[in-house]
């Protein structure tokens, strides 16, 4: 049966896996873009992100748009007597061409830390995770499929230039190689 | 039916001076005997210069029957009377001398029905309307013979119809004077098509007062130069309906053509396997397919198969006994192994409105192949078939993300059956309501589907191969072979 990247992970079977190392120029705050082939993106932290290292515990994860606006605005409408459509509203108006979106963790160790995650990509925002809202843990635990952070959709003219400004899996390994040779 | 009296005379009188052709003339007397019409325009033009020359005493005995041809009553009745009676009517007719033989050889163009009634009303023209009719070569029962008049319309269905259409460039802009005077009938159309459509005009002129029609347009209406132009001839058959069930044996086949950007990325579809004997067969100029829910390129359709059904638009061909029925999906089965058809029968409109039902509240049956990456015993898996009626809230898969909205949809597993194979696989058979996405529900799409087989067995899941065993619709009937 086919092998996605990550293995034979159903999930992840379609999914092409691309790197951002030091987002922000924070180092090691580096991320995963899961590229499907139709266009969609799953946005999760890479294996160095230090988030992922051991000793910290995640309090919880908000999500906060602006200054403004400190509660997610999460328009349910129902169309179909079964089925609920959902659109994430609030976060929606900050969209224009580069879309940032903000995580607040609180991690205890001696002191509280915080953190903000941006979006690699541009494009639409389709879905944050909201299980790891209500289970920061996840995030963690299964960092590449159930903990993922967001699913952005790119404008269609876009979708190949998206992944210009980032690394295949072989060259994030190199980079990952480099650390550690400076590191020692 | 009604008779040519003395106070048609006028009528007669007025309208011939004006260019009206005799046809019309008729129409504005009243006359419903369809006999008369049948006669040439031309003739019918002699009858009434001689019926308006008739002397007075002689018109009570003219009368036009049904049964009798009228014209040879008229003609019978008919006495030499000279040109004194013109005077005597008081009728002042420019189509000058009482001779009207030769006055019928320069004929004008009837100022009210542009022509029709006159040239488009001959043998002639009906001779080239059925040698075209039975150029196309279709087989129908009855038909329906429909005229538009400036401006047109077409497309009936369930009827072979047999469309003239006419144009009068010349008075084209006659009508617009309307829209100054209703401007409220007329709303712009999205397409480039004209305003002025026969459904506007027939509003305006129903709401439009007598003085302001008239201070627009001339009436009695001016004589036109040309005829009207028999812009097409059309033929159009109403569309018919085949229904079956098929069967998928084919891992690589797409329900529709896979074409992306001119490209055509997996060799042939389900709908065209299907779809392509029958447009030989019905001789039709397209079809549209549709079925009672669809499955994926590499999923399999075992069991009685998918119900489905084909309309064949513009058949020329729509008479099929039993026994050609067969043959037609005898002739579909022999020619592909990838797909088998059944209970092939020609079906009516309603079948669309079953696809449609069968899709979104008939139950299905699968079976699903699962690998999982912890090893499994027997007893791990026993507990699935205990599970009843599975509750499952599943988002929108990530596959089909870029082209469906995003929203939770609650999904019910009726019932499980699990076969152990070995220590990371084992087959599961399911029972499920419509609707449910069968792959998210084992190896979980990033845990978008909850509860999934990942979850459920503590592992991780993944789904190597699945078929559809059953669709539980019991439509279009089953033939017995």
């Amino acid at each position: 049966m086919a092998e996605g990247a990550a293995g034979p992970g159903g999930a992840e079977r379609y999914f092409t896996r691309w790197y951002k190392p030091d987002v922000k120029g924070r180092p090691c705050e580096d991320f995963c873009v899961l590229q499907h082939s139709n266009r969609i993106c799953v946005i999760t932290l890479a294996e160095a992100h230090p988030l992922l290292q051991s000793g910290k515990t995640i309090k919880n994860i908000n999500y906060q748009i602006s200054a403004n606006c400190s509660r997610l605005q999460n328009k349910v409408s129902g169309k179909s007597k079964r089925d609920i459509f959902i659109r994430w509203r609030g976060i929606h108006h900050l969209q224009v061409r580069f879309f940032p979106f903000f995580s607040y963790l609180n991690i205890p160790h001696t002191s509280t830390e915080s953190e903000h995650f941006c979006s690699c990509i541009r494009g639409r925002l389709i879905e944050v995770n909201e299980n790891i809202l209500s289970n920061p843990a996840l995030l963690q635990e299964k960092p590449s499929t159930e903990g993922y952070i967001a699913v952005v959709l790119p404008k269609f003219e876009e979708s190949k230039s998206i992944t210009q400004g980032l690394l295949t899996q072989k060259e994030y390994e190199e980079v990952l190689l480099k650390r550690r040779s400076s590191a020692s | 039916m009604s008779s040519l009296s003395e106070k048609d005379r006028p009528i007669v009188q007025l309208l011939l001076s004006t260019g009206t052709c005799p046809r019309c003339i008729l129409r504005f007397c009243c006359v419903g005997s369809q006999m008369l019409y049948r006669h040439p325009h031309k003739d019918l033009m002699k009858d009434l210069q001689e019926f308006l020359r008739n002397s007075q005493e002689k018109e009570d005995t003219v009368c036009l029957d049904v049964v009798d041809p009228p014209c040879k009553r008229i003609r019978l009745e008919h006495g030499e009377e000279g040109a004194d009676d013109l005077n005597h009517n008081g009728a002042i007719p420019s189509a000058g001398d009482g001779n009207s033989a030769t006055e019928s050889s320069a004929v004008k163009v009837c100022n009210v029905c542009l022509g029709i009634l006159q040239e488009f009303c001959e043998a002639d023209f009906v001779k080239k309307v059925c040698q075209k009719v039975n150029s196309a070569d279709y087989q129908f029962t009855s038909f329906v013979f429909s005229v538009s008049l400036p401006p047109q319309l077409s497309v009936r269905e369930s009827l072979f119809e047999v469309s003239v259409v006419f144009a009068h460039p010349e008075t084209d802009e006659e009508c617009h004077f309307l829209a100054t005077a209703c401007p409220d009938c007329f709303k712009p159309a999205k397409n480039k098509q004209s305003v002025f459509t026969r459904m506007a005009v027939i509003k305006a002129l129903e709401k439009i007062k007598e003085e302001d029609f008239l201070k627009y347009f001339p009436c009695p209406p001016s004589s036109p130069k040309n005829l009207c132009d028999a812009l097409e001839i059309q033929c159009n058959n109403g569309a018919v309906f085949v229904a079956g069930r098929y069967n998928k044996y084919s891992r690589n086949l797409p329900q529709t053509p896979w074409i992306i950007d001119g490209e055509r990325k997996l060799e042939s579809s389900v709908e065209e396997l299907i779809s392509e004997h029958l447009m030989a067969e019905f001789k039709a100029d397209s079809f549209n397919f549709s079925s009672s829910g669809r499955e994926d390129v590499d999923v399999r359709t075992l069991g009685n198969g998918r119900p489905f059904a084909i309309e064949l638009v513009n058949p020329r061909r729509i008479r099929f006994t039993a026994e050609e029925m067969r043959r037609l999906q005898q002739a579909i089965n022999d020619s592909s192994d990838k797909i088998q058809v059944r209970d092939l029968q020609l079906v009516t409109r309603e079948a669309i409105g079953r696809m449609k039902e069968g899709e979104e509240e008939k139950t299905k049956t699968y079976s699903a192949l699962i690998w999982t990456d912890k090893a499994i015993q027997r007893e791990d898996i026993a507990f699935l078939d205990d599970i009843k009626e599975l509750k499952l809230d599943q988002k929108t898969p990530l596959r089909v993300l870029h082209r469906r909205p995003l929203a939770v949809r609650c999904r019910l597993i009726h019932t499980m059956k699990s076969e152990y194979i070995d220590e990371h696989h084992f087959r599961l058979h399911l029972k499920t309501q419509a609707g449910t996405y069968i792959k998210e529900f084992v190896h979980g799409d990033f845990g978008r589907t909850k509860p999934n087989i990942g979850s459920l067995l503590n592992r991780t899941a993944d789904i190597l191969e699945l078929d559809v065993e059953s669709v539980d619709v019991d439509w279009p009937p089953t033939l017995a072979d």
